[in-house]
């Protein structure tokens, strides 16, 4: 992923709390409405961590940041500007969520002409609304963690806020969510003749599309390039699914990006 | 309580000048300003500008298949994904000639009041409280009122858990398609929820009461409250309904909505706002709802709308917020209504229902913000080939910026000062709990610059 996991957290060593903020960029917030709803768990944060900027949620704002959690894609010049500014003032960069990590579901627009669906949406007033491809954080700034998946997953939110206090390594599985879907019993959607992106999805989610009966859909990235072109034959011999058709279907979270699969 | 981003500036010569500039209002869903300049008294230049960037959801619908609507229009808002999945699906299954089965509307009923309690009580008690309790966020209340806080938090998470049991999740359910669910939640995680809602009753006294100490601002201004209403059924519309309002109570078929709700392209306009065939702007949300369904509510409501004193049709945009917490008692009530049904009847697994056409259907919703409308045209093949969308907080900000014009005048004359306005003005907004991702997808997008 082109991750630095062995990034060093400045913040714990001087035994102040570490300063958090939470910004959102092409996105719906959800990812930054997740942390919201750590019910069980906030109270506990906030013992530990100090909150100094995060518009959901407060009227205060500092700059002054260790770490920044960012939610959304960049899909404007103001995306781009500032994401720039966030990396000037964060300490360590956190991309939560598939727009952030991937594009997500605004990469959509990437596969239409830009002035077509200006116009579409705006009309007239299409020379108003300044874009450009979606794109995730990484494209533009160093990202030093990401957390994938639409939204994100709490319980690996909780895990990375817990090793960067005391400076554990942070790591992503790094195995496809069918070990994860397997482990939990659920039936193959293969079977029932459902293309499944879950043998080039990385894992960490507890297959929880699958669990409730919907395929998943590759909301946290391809695992690997070895791991498509691996599932490519597999699922060509097995169930006759070609690699283009997983390739079409990865493209609803931006997950096909060949720059993000190398 | 004003941002650090805030510009505050007020002219040395006349206290009737002021100058007003609120850069990423907070505490609301998604970046918003707020710019206000009077001149002798007189208002020169008035905006709620949303800055947030566009998302180009209509556009991008095009071409992708029918029964990925409703996955990809709930990533329109995290807050009122469940709302957007439910627009999604009315609309789709008109489209696709789709009836659906009661199970499947009895448990897309329970997961929409989740989403309900959910976003109002995350919206009263984190984003609307600390206004009136003076501080910034919720955050210091967490050692200044402690009780409150894990009160907050414990109901919250009952809301979110609805949720997660009936669609796996309340940020983009999973298990809620067109044509019906993937998932049958067992008895006795959905008699676990009823337990908790049954408990939950308590809190939502200390709740009324809480509220019913804080003082809400009074200000009035004659406008349109459109909603949803169940017009065969009796039931307090939130799933579906027709069409009505507090100046045109008659009904109007969702599939005509085009009739009572009208979306003006102005070429090289700044603005691009909705009005109706009577009035120039109009309101929906919970005050809307209430002023057009109260008698539906359920009892203990009712009777706590009493309590707190509102009445329709109250035309006070403040009481916004005191009817999102009187909808909250009813949806409790109903939620536990539905899991009585639900496990009465018994929850199996049924398929989904299948398309027995291609063409064009509207659906609407009453999400938490208001009336929430999705219009799709699908192509022979099954394609997408059109999308229409109308959000909440893009009907309601023609009426925000009206109510400003309004009330900034009246705060004039009172003799207040810029920083009060301003925070005075910053609650307003927040009283109609305004979703800036939600809006953005579409045209009622100011840009200052």
């Amino acid at each position: 992923m082109g991750l630095s996991d062995e990034a060093q957290t400045k913040e714990s060593t001087n035994g102040a709390k570490p300063r958090i903020a939470v910004f959102s960029l092409t996105s719906c917030e959800g990812c930054s409405l997740a942390i919201l709803e750590l019910e069980d768990q906030l109270i506990d944060i906030l013992d530990v961590v100090e909150i100094v900027n995060f518009r959901e949620a407060m009227s205060e704002r500092s700059w002054e940041i260790d770490i920044g959690f960012v939610d959304g894609a960049v899909s404007t010049p103001d995306d781009e500007a500032e994401i720039r500014h966030f990396r000037d003032h964060c300490g360590t960069l956190v991309a939560i969520g598939a727009c952030a990590c991937v594009g997500g579901i605004n990469t959509l627009k990437n596969h239409q002409d830009e002035t077509a669906y200006r116009r579409y949406v705006y009309g007239d007033r299409a020379k108003w609304f300044p874009t450009q491809q979606a794109k995730p954080l990484s494209a533009f700034v160093k990202v030093d963690y990401e957390l994938p998946g639409c939204p994100m997953v709490k319980e690996e939110f909780l895990e990375l806020v817990k090793c960067l206090l005391i400076g554990k390594p942070f790591r992503l599985p790094d195995f496809p969510v069918c070990v994860e879907c397997k482990k939990l019993g659920n039936p193959c959607l293969y079977e029932q003749g459902i293309v499944c992106l879950g043998p080039v999805t990385r894992a960490g989610c507890r297959a929880i599309c699958p669990s409730y009966g919907s395929k998943c859909e590759a909301c946290r990235g391809v695992l690997s390039a070895e791991a498509l072109r691996a599932a490519g034959v597999n699922l060509q011999e097995r169930y006759g699914v070609t690699l283009d058709e997983i390739r079409s279907d990865l493209r609803l979270y931006g997950a096909h990006q060949e720059e993000k699969i190398s | 309580m004003i941002n650090e981003d805030s510009v505050l500036e007020q002219s040395q010569k006349s206290s009737r000048d002021v100058t007003i500039s609120v850069k990423h209002l907070t505490r609301v869903e998604g970046h918003g300003n707020i710019s206000v300049n009077v001149k002798d008294g007189e208002i020169t230049n008035l905006e709620l500008a949303i800055v947030e960037s566009p998302r180009f959801f209509e556009a991008f619908l095009r071409g992708r298949p029918w029964n990925e609507a409703p996955h990809i229009t709930c990533r329109i808002c995290g807050i009122c994904s469940v709302g957007h999945t439910t627009a999604s699906f009315h609309a789709m299954e008109a489209a696709c000639g789709i009836q659906v089965t009661p199970q499947t509307d009895r448990l897309r009923k329970l997961i929409l009041m989740g989403e309900e309690l959910q976003s109002h009580w995350l919206h009263l008690y984190f984003l609307a409280v600390p206004d009136y309790l003076g501080v910034g966020s919720v955050i210091p209340l967490a050692s200044s009122h402690p009780e409150v806080v894990q009160r907050a938090l414990r109901m919250k998470k009952l809301a979110n858990d609805i949720c997660s049991v009936v669609g796996g999740r309340h940020i983009h359910p999973i298990a809620i398609h067109v044509g019906g669910v993937t998932h049958f939640p067992k008895h006795e995680d959905l008699l676990g929820l009823k337990d908790r809602l049954i408990a939950s009753r308590e809190d939502l006294k200390e709740m009324v009461g809480l509220f019913g100490t804080l003082s809400v601002p009074s200000f009035e201004r004659d406008t349109e409250y459109l909603s949803l209403k169940d017009v065969g059924g009796g039931e307090y519309a939130f799933y579906d309904g027709d069409i009505v309002s507090t100046k045109d109570p008659s009904p109007t078929p969702v599939a005509e909505y085009r009739e009572r709700v009208i979306e003006d392209v102005v070429p090289h306009s700044a603005a691009k706002h909705c009005r109706t065939p009577i009035s120039e702007t109009y309101a929906v949300g919970a005050l809307a709802r209430f002023n057009n369904n109260h008698e539906q509510l359920h009892p203990e409501a009712k009777r706590v709308a009493e309590d707190l004193g509102l009445r329709a049709i109250c035309m006070n945009p403040f009481h916004n917020n005191t009817a999102q917490l009187i909808e909250t008692v009813h949806c409790v009530e109903r939620a536990i209504e539905l899991i009585d049904e639900l496990v009465t009847i018994g929850v199996r697994p049924e398929p989904l229902v299948k398309p027995t056409s291609f063409g064009r259907g509207a659906g609407a919703t009453e999400v938490p913000r208001g009336v929430l409308f999705h219009e799709y045209g699908v192509d022979r093949n099954g394609m997408i080939e059109m999308a229409n969308l109308i959000i909440p907080t893009g009907q309601n900000l023609a009426n925000i910026e009206a109510d400003m014009r309004a009330l900034v005048p009246q705060l004039l004359d009172e003799g207040m000062d810029k920083d009060a306005i301003t925070l005075r003005l910053e609650m307003l907004v927040r009283a109609y709990d305004p979703c800036i991702s939600c809006a953005t997808h579409l045209l009622d997008v100011l840009w200052v610059d």
